[in-house]
Parts: structure tokens; sequence; C-alpha cells
């Protein structure tokens, strides 16, 4: 199941049209278009999902895993992110989704949204012995942008709360649960994450903070959404089974996390251009009062994840309603303690940084590499126009030192070139008319 | 120990608020780049912030340069002027001088300095009034 190369964004190259809409959308340079179509660097991709969204041709795509890997398992859970309850409209209770997923087939249900609720009582424990160059503390939750920091802020990365995600959580609560209850041994029952995103799946199959996930696989809420949104449609009842706080749910939206852990001197920010702006500030020691940092590589948080039906902002809305009617007992009071010693909440790893982006290992030849990129740099046009396929002039130059391409890629350069190679044709014309 | 160096250097604009962070950024950009370690990274990325925002705010313009060895960054900060009349004070936490609309950008707290001198190794600035203010900040690399 684990794989550490594994990652869930995957490049369909017969759909490529190499047109190089992606490259320069990639938060970490992880796209080339050479010989024709985009590659993905595998060693730099995070996983964020931001070239999906903008392939005009579906070329880009997250491998997650078939409906049909359930049948693996002899009992199947499924742990829907509470996103998955603002893709419906006119909802009553998240127990309609939970109901709708019974009735597709899944032996039980266990709430991503009840991680949460004790995701979030672990971070306020944990948080209590926080020391001042602790802050601000950073989410977790995001495994694009826990990833994001490994390879572009490795100065961070002590800031990041070492509590896992609340799908691990739920995935470790929920299978305990079910086979204390059905006297069934855990070899049988299979959690499956129904997720908004790529990040997701590649935190199952490739977790940083762990060994081995509790999960153990992701349906993508696009494909069972026809279905599932069918069995709803069916049932208009409110079971009550649902008893994640609104606490909980609210981690579907960007804000909902920093609400329930850490509602004052927290700061909350989506789409991941803006995190990176906001991680450059918290890296300069601009943002001194911040306890606490949640960022999210989606617009709007997770309801804005790349495998989502509904528009984030219909959906951020949809959960907004919904948590209404939710128990608003906060977190706090409503886990049990017993919950804190009898799971392991605590990362046993630590995430280490992404060295990917280092010229070389050895710093004196990085510094002989990086003098050649400025040199080429400097006679390069600056455009950053991408018909070389390497993202900006500056990265072409490094593509140039590391040996992937050479100067000639460049078709201004080559315009040059052909230009004074017709300049010498003409003189050499000329000079043998005489 | 070889003592090549890389130097880098970036004009830095008086009032140029709305390019601020840049020249920082791109410094950090190549210090991560040529692997420095985590820590000397973060030292430098806040003395760098502050020394290119007092050019800005402060300064009639000057440089930003840094200076890498393998074995330290050396940050430089040169300005054409007005220079400090009173190091002793400009270096006190919470001396300030900024403009109002320096101070409604969030700056003006005087904590720059003292936060350059605190996250370097090694700290030193000359200035004379009517000439210029030169800092040198020295960061040792972790190996
Ligand atoms: N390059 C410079 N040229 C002239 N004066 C300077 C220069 N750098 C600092 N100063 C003077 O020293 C004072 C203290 O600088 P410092 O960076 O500590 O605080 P600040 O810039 O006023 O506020 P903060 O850095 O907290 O936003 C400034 O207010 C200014 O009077
Ligand atoms: S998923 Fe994100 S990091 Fe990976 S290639 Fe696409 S844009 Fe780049
Ligand atoms: S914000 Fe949520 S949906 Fe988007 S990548 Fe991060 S975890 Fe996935
Ligand atoms: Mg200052």
């Amino acid at each position: 199941m684990q794989d550490k190369r594994f990652h869930s964004v995957r490049l369909d190259k017969d759909k490529c049209k190499a047109c190089t809409n992606c490259l320069k959308r990639c938060p970490t340079e992880a796209i080339r278009v050479r010989g024709g179509r985009a590659h993905i660097i595998d060693e730099r991709c995070i996983d964020c999902g931001e070239c999906i969204r903008v392939c005009d041709y579906h070329a880009k795509f997250a491998q997650t895993d078939p409906l049909s890997s359930l049948e693996q398992f002899k009992y199947k859970i499924a742990l829907p992110a509470p996103s998955l309850y603002g893709q419906f409209k006119h909802l009553i209770s998240p127990s309609q989704v939970l109901d709708g997923l019974l009735a597709m087939g899944f032996d039980d249900v266990y709430e991503v949204a009840n991680g949460a609720d004790i995701v979030t009582r672990a971070i306020r424990e944990r948080m209590r012995n926080a020391q001042p160059e602790d802050y601000p503390i950073i989410s977790s939750a995001c495994p694009a942008i826990v990833r994001l920091i490994r390879v572009r802020f490795p100065d961070l990365l002590s800031h990041i709360i070492d509590i896992r995600q609340p799908m691990e959580v739920a995935a470790m609560v929920a299978k305990k649960e079910f086979c204390k209850k059905h006297n069934v041994n855990p070899e049988d029952v299979g959690c499956f994450f129904i997720t908004p995103c790529a990040a997701k799946m590649t935190a199952i199959r490739n977790p940083i903070g762990h060994e081995t996930s509790a999960v153990d696989g992701a349906i993508s809420m696009l494909e069972i959404y026809g279905v599932l949104a069918s069995h709803i449609k069916k049932n208009h009842s409110d079971s009550k089974r649902a008893t994640a706080s609104s606490y909980g749910v609210g981690w579907a939206n960007s804000g909902g996390e920093a609400a329930a852990v850490c509602p004052e001197h927290s700061m909350a920010v989506d789409g991941i251009e803006n995190v990176i702006r906001v991680l450059e500030e918290i890296e300069n020691n601009k943002l001194q009062d911040l306890v606490f940092f949640e960022g999210a590589a989606c617009t709007g948080g997770c309801v804005g994840g790349p495998l989502t039906f509904e528009n984030s902002y219909v959906a951020r809305n949809a959960v907004q309603m919904l948590m209404n009617g939710c128990d608003i007992t906060h977190p706090d009071d409503k886990v049990n303690d017993s919950y804190l010693g009898k799971y392991q909440l605590i990362a046993e790893k630590a995430i280490l940084p992404n060295s990917v982006m280092r010229l070389d290992d050895d710093i004196v030849e990085a510094m002989r590499k990086m003098e050649q990129m400025e040199e080429i740099v400097r006679s390069l046009p600056g455009y950053d126009c991408g018909s070389c396929g390497s993202p900006t002039c500056r990265t072409f130059a490094e593509d140039i030192v590391r040996g992937f391409c050479n100067k000639m890629d460049c078709i201004h350069i080559l315009k040059e070139q052909l230009k004074i190679m017709a300049q010498q044709m003409v003189e050499l014309a000329k000079t043998t008319r005489e | 120990m070889s003592d090549k160096l890389f130097v880098d250097s970036y004009d830095v604009a008086s009032g140029a608020f709305q390019t601020a962070g840049d020249a920082s950024a791109s410094i950090k950009r190549k210090l991560k780049q040529l692997g420095v370690d985590a820590v000397t990274l973060r030292r430098v990325a806040v003395a760098s912030y502050e020394a290119e925002l007092n050019l800005i705010i402060h300064s009639n313009g000057g440089n930003l340069i840094m200076e890498m060895s393998p074995d330290e960054v050396m940050l430089i900060s040169k300005d054409v002027g007005p220079g400090i009349p009173d190091i002793g004070k400009a270096l006190e936490e919470g001396y300030s001088t900024a403009s109002e609309e320096a101070r409604d950008l969030g700056f003006g707290a005087g904590m720059g300095l003292p936060n350059m001198k605190r996250n370097a190794d090694h700290f030193d600035i000359v200035s004379e009034v009517g000439v210029g203010t030169t800092i040198r900040m020295g960061f040792a690399i972790k190996r």
C-alpha cells in the first residue's frame, strides 16, 4: 500500500497539448514542458492540484482509489470529509449524507468532523506547553501546505503542530470501535476517506509525520457524487446519526480550524499563492502577535478542493448552514479525556526538509553553480515567457546548470543566433562575389 | 576552508514600498538553493528584511548586498544618506523616527536595528550624517 514515491497528481500525456498553461501556476516549479508535453518533477510536486484546475485539456488528473477497491475488505467504513456535506443543497443535517453512504453499501460511517473535534482538543492541550519560539504554530491539516513548507520554507518546519490530521484520527477511532462492537479482526476492516483533493490521497499512500496511514484508501468526491446524491434525494428525514460539533464540521471551510483551535490571535489564509505570501511574512518575523496559522491550498478551504463538485462559495455557505444545526459544545468539553490517552494522536516522526531546491549537496559546489546560473540569467531576455519549457528565465538557467537543457532552447537566444548566422552568410556571399 | 565568495547585490530605492521585501525574498530563495541550514536561513531572513525596510523608510536609497562564503553569510546595507546622528539611540529598542506614512503601514516600532543585531553573529554599523550608513552583519553557517 505504502509507496515513498507515490503522487496522486499525474499527467495523461495523450491529452497534454504542451500549452504551458500549468507551467507558471505550480508553486514549487515542478512542471516542465519538454518534447511536446508536460512533465512533473516528482520530488518537487506537493500534490496541491493547481495544475489540475488550470488545464483546459484535462490532461492533469488525481489518481484516487476506485470504488472497486472497497472489495478488498470484508467490512468497509466510510470516512466523509466535512467538505462532503457542502456538496449537497438543501440538506437539513449531515446525517443525510451519512445515511446515504450506508445506503451505498458501506458497513459503517465515521465523521472526519468527529476526528477534527478530537484533533482540536489535542492541539489545544499541546499548545499549553508551547515555547515562545514555537509561535506561530502552523496547522498540519492541509498536506499540500505541509509539503510546500518542506520544499520552500524549511526554516518554518519546526512551527508545524505535531498532531495527526483529523482523517487519521477518524480512521483509528472508527476501526477500533467497529472491531470492538462487532468482534471482528482489524485486517478485515477497510477505512476509506471520501476526499476533496489529491493531497490527502498522497498523504495516505506516502505519509509524512508517521510511518503508515491509518486510512486504507481514498475515494474521490467526484466519483461518488452521483450515486450518493441519488440516495440522499430519497431520504428527507434526520436520523440524528451525525454527532460532530459545529466546530468539527467547520473545518471544511477556511478559518474553521482556527476558530476551533485558537479563536484569538490566529489567522486563516486560503489559496496557495496567498499562503506563500503570508509564510514569507512569518519567515521575516513580521507577524509578531500571531499564535496560530491555518493555511489551506484551496480557495475557501477544503470545500474548494480539486475533487469537489460544488462551487466552493456555494459549498462554503451550505456548510455554514449545516453548522447552525449542529451541537455547539466546544471540543474542549465534548471530547472525552480518554481519547487523548487511548490513541496515538501525536505524530511520531519529525518532518524533515525536502532539499530538492538545493543546487548541490556540497555548499562550495552549490555556490559555483549559483554563480554560473547568475551569469546565464544575465544573458537571458527576462520575459519569463515559458516557451523554453521552464516556468521562468531563472528556472531555465537553473535547468541549464543542472544539465537538463541548453541555451538554444530559448527561442529568443536562438533567434539572435540565427540573425548573427544570417549576417555572416550575407557577408560571406559578399566576399565570394568580389 | 575555501573563502570563495558568492556576491549578490540589490538596489533599494527610497520610498519603494511597492516592492518592499523583494530583495530579501530573493536573498532567501538563493540561500535555500545554496543549501544554507534552516536556523541560519531564518536569522538572515529577519535581518535582511529589516535592513531592506530601513533603506526604504529611512535612507535616500542604497544597496543590500549578500556575500556568501562556505562558512558565513555576510549582509551589507549601504546607503547614500542621510546618516544616523546618534547610533547609540538608534540601536535602542523602541527608538524610531519613522514617518507617519511608514507608521500607517505598520513600521516604526523601533525594533529593526535591535533585531538585526540580535540575529547576527557580528554586527557593525558606521554612519556619517550627510554621507550615509553602512551596516555589516555576519552569520555563521552551521554545517
Ligand atoms: N539606513 C538608515 N539611514 C538613516 N537612519 C536610519 C537608517 N536605519 C535606521 N535609521 C534610524 O534608526 C532608527 C531605528 O531604526 P529601527 O529599524 O530600529 O526602527 P524603525 O525602522 O524606526 O522601526 P521598525 O524597524 O521597528 O519598523 C530609525 O527610526 C531611523 O531614525
Ligand atoms: S500538483 Fe501542484 S505541485 Fe504538483 S505539479 Fe501540479 S501544480 Fe505543481
Ligand atoms: S485545502 Fe483541503 S482540499 Fe485543498 S489541498 Fe488542502 S487539504 Fe486538500
Ligand atoms: Mg526598521
